[in-house]
């Protein structure tokens, strides 16, 4: 008797993924790349400086095009000239940091959080203040609602924008070194959101650091060098 | 679960609210845009409204100093003689000119029936050449012999008459009026006996009843009246009638009517038109140099919009590329920018209307003075099309400044952005 063991399709699949940049003297910066983001897990990729592991973040998330190979969400291939098919899935599917807040300073915490849902229009106002303050009280930040994120601190700023990137429900979180500019207080803090939203929500992360102690911390440790995957 | 229509308000919601937010923010410069904007506006309404009401005023003027239409005894072409009919000719020689003009035939008949069809007034005239003496001066005068009774329905002549009225024309035999700058060049006033010598030698003691000020130099100065009889027996020519003075109702069917009135009678027949065709064509020009001048105000104005719209792009350059990796299109971020450009287009408009209609009042007020008429205020036509026009042009040129570096914005791309600034 042979035991069928449940088939997941990856959030993500990236097949012979290769970029490259640059008209007259080329770079490549992702060499033949193939790698899954499973439902669920928490995936860490670290590398030296310049080793590609940003681009590799921006191929999974669809900021940016490969040159060759193939990009599947949730089994199905992206199409690499539709920008606002590009646009539509990182709306609903996909949720990112980066190691800047990258928070609209002229909008209070609160109306950030508040950007996707809008973009996406799929709640009314309300539905959408709701779900908002529900986020930024989960991570502590209900009493800084309406503060403009000047008036915020590092940790906070960040956490927003983790509430942010939480707005729409997306099934993946990518992070660029989130932790990058927090002192280790905040940057634990993060990484405890990060781990809780894993656990709890069963939601798969990557997280890109040159952090090999947080690295320990997820599920899985991928670690690229000269653009190509080691291990 | 939203509705597509849902959607596409809550995605306009939040263009409206970044755009708005971005204008904010910047108050100076949008302050600066807007204004340039609305200066443009502003002194386009105005110079539209100067230029409109000057011409206005001028053709007014050009209209009321003369009957609208002027059917004289000549042809357009010289009748046909009958030996042409009869003979073979190849040219005539030897013909003798006439001393006297020939007169429209049978013009009371004419007047009946024109005054059948015709919405307007006709009355019959006797123009005729004559010097004018008086003590010791002379001077040239076109005399015009009317009929008072008809006179009124045809010309402004009694509204124009600063001293008597043209009921005194039948106070006395050979009574005349005089333009006030024509009596005055003489140095004749009403009262005064003067002597009018027409071109064929005749004298004709005249007295002079009333003066007349039309506001136009050249009419103030040359032109007289007198009744038709007084004016025949100048000429020399007994029942002589060589002209209809006409008015219409419609001043711009002018032309056609008198088509109609030439092709019924065979005399000549001028509009107003017609007779000042070379200052309306130069109207014409003016206009197209207006025209050119406010696109040009409103251009200079749109680099400004352009300018701060390109500015705030390049400042918020972070922002778009934030809001393209949150999933925003090329197409909402191109909306956001296209839409402050508006933003600015239509609030310079707004003002630039008020400013418009402001500088139009204080314009309004100044008195021009000029050596050919009266002392007058500058004229100003108040149009809705001159505001309608001035704001179309400028949300065209916002929205066209808006959109280069709207275009712009949109096409960046967020992870160059994101990297520069990680």
């Amino acid at each position: 008797m042979t035991i069928q063991l449940p088939v997941t399709t990856p959030l993500i699949e990236l097949r012979h993924v290769t970029k490259t940049i640059g008209d007259g003297v080329e770079t490549t910066l992702v060499r033949d790349i193939s790698m899954k983001i499973e439902p669920g897990e928490f995936v860490a990729i670290t590398g030296p400086s310049g080793s590609g592991k940003s681009s590799l973040l921006y191929l999974l998330g669809l900021l940016d095009v490969p040159t060759s190979g193939e990009v599947l969400m949730q089994g199905r291939p992206v199409p690499a000239g539709s920008e606002v098919e590009r646009a539509r899935l990182r709306l609903k599917l996909l949720g990112f940091v980066f190691q800047f807040h990258f928070l609209l300073v002229e909008f209070s915490a609160l109306t950030n959080v508040m950007l996707p849902m809008r973009a996406l229009g799929e709640l009314s106002e309300r539905a959408m203040k709701d779900r908002a303050m529900k986020l930024l009280a989960s991570l502590g930040l209900e009493a800084h609602a309406n503060k403009l994120p000047g008036q915020l601190s590092g940790g906070q700023r960040q956490r927003v924008a983790i509430a942010r990137a939480l707005a729409n429900e997306p099934q993946v979180i990518l992070a660029d070194e989130p932790t990058g500019n927090l002192d280790s207080a905040s940057s634990e803090q993060v990484l405890a959101v990060l781990r809780q939203l894993v656990d709890e929500t069963k939601r798969s992360v990557v997280m890109v650091t040159h952090d090999l102690a947080l690295a320990a911390r997820a599920d899985r440790h991928v670690r690229i060098v000269d653009g190509r995957l080691i291990g | 679960m939203a509705t597509t229509s849902g959607r596409c308000e809550s995605e306009m919601n939040l263009v409206l609210d970044i755009a708005l937010t971005h204008v904010r923010s910047r108050l100076r410069q949008t302050f600066v845009g807007l204004m340039g904007v609305a200066m443009g506006v502003g002194f386009s309404v105005m110079m539209a409204a100067l230029m409109e009401g000057s011409q206005r005023d001028f053709v007014t003027q050009l209209v009321d100093a003369l009957p609208h239409i002027t059917m004289s005894d000549e042809r357009r072409e010289p009748p046909r003689q009958p030996a042409e009919d009869h003979y073979q000719v190849v040219a005539f020689s030897g013909l003798s000119t006439m001393a006297t003009r020939p007169g429209i035939k049978n013009p009371f008949a004419i007047i009946a029936s024109l005054d059948s069809w015709l919405e307007g007034a006709v009355a019959p005239s006797v123009q005729a050449r004559a010097v004018i003496r008086y003590a010791s001066r002379d001077t040239a005068a076109n005399v015009t012999g009317i009929d008072p009774k008809r006179e009124a329905a045809v010309s402004k002549l009694p509204e124009q008459l600063r001293q008597g009225t043209l009921r005194d024309l039948y106070r006395s035999s050979n009574a005349i009026i005089l333009g006030d700058r024509l009596a005055e060049k003489i140095g004749a006033r009403v009262g005064n006996t003067i002597a009018v010598v027409s071109s064929t030698g005749r004298v004709l003691s005249c007295t002079v009843v009333a003066l007349l000020h039309s506001g136009i130099s050249q009419t103030d100065e040359t032109q007289a009246f007198t009744l038709i009889k007084t004016a025949q027996i100048l000429a020399g020519q007994t029942g002589i009638v060589n002209a209809m003075r006409i008015r219409v109702t419609d001043i711009m069917a002018a032309r056609e009517i008198a088509g109609r009135i030439e092709a019924q009678t065979g005399y000549k027949s001028v509009s107003w038109q017609e007779a000042n065709e070379d200052l309306l064509s130069a109207l014409e020009i003016r206009n197209f140099i207006m025209y050119t001048v406010v696109g040009a105000i409103l251009l200079v104005a749109s680099f400004g919009t352009y300018n701060i719209i390109s500015t705030i792009t390049h400042e918020k350059t972070r922002d778009i590329a934030i809001l393209k990796s949150l999933g925003f299109t090329e197409r909402t971020v191109r909306s956001i920018f296209l839409l402050e450009a508006l933003i600015i287009g239509i609030a310079g408009t707004l003002l630039g209307w008020i400013l418009g209609y402001a500088l139009c009042q204080a314009l309004g007020t100044i008195e021009f003075k000029s050596p050919f008429m009266d002392a007058t205020r500058l004229p100003m036509y108040y149009s809705p099309v001159h505001y309608a026009l001035a704001g179309l042009v400028a949300l065209t040129a916002s929205a066209i400044a808006g959109y280069l570096p709207a275009r712009k914005a949109a096409s960046v791309h967020p992870v160059e952005i994101i990297r520069g600034a990680s």
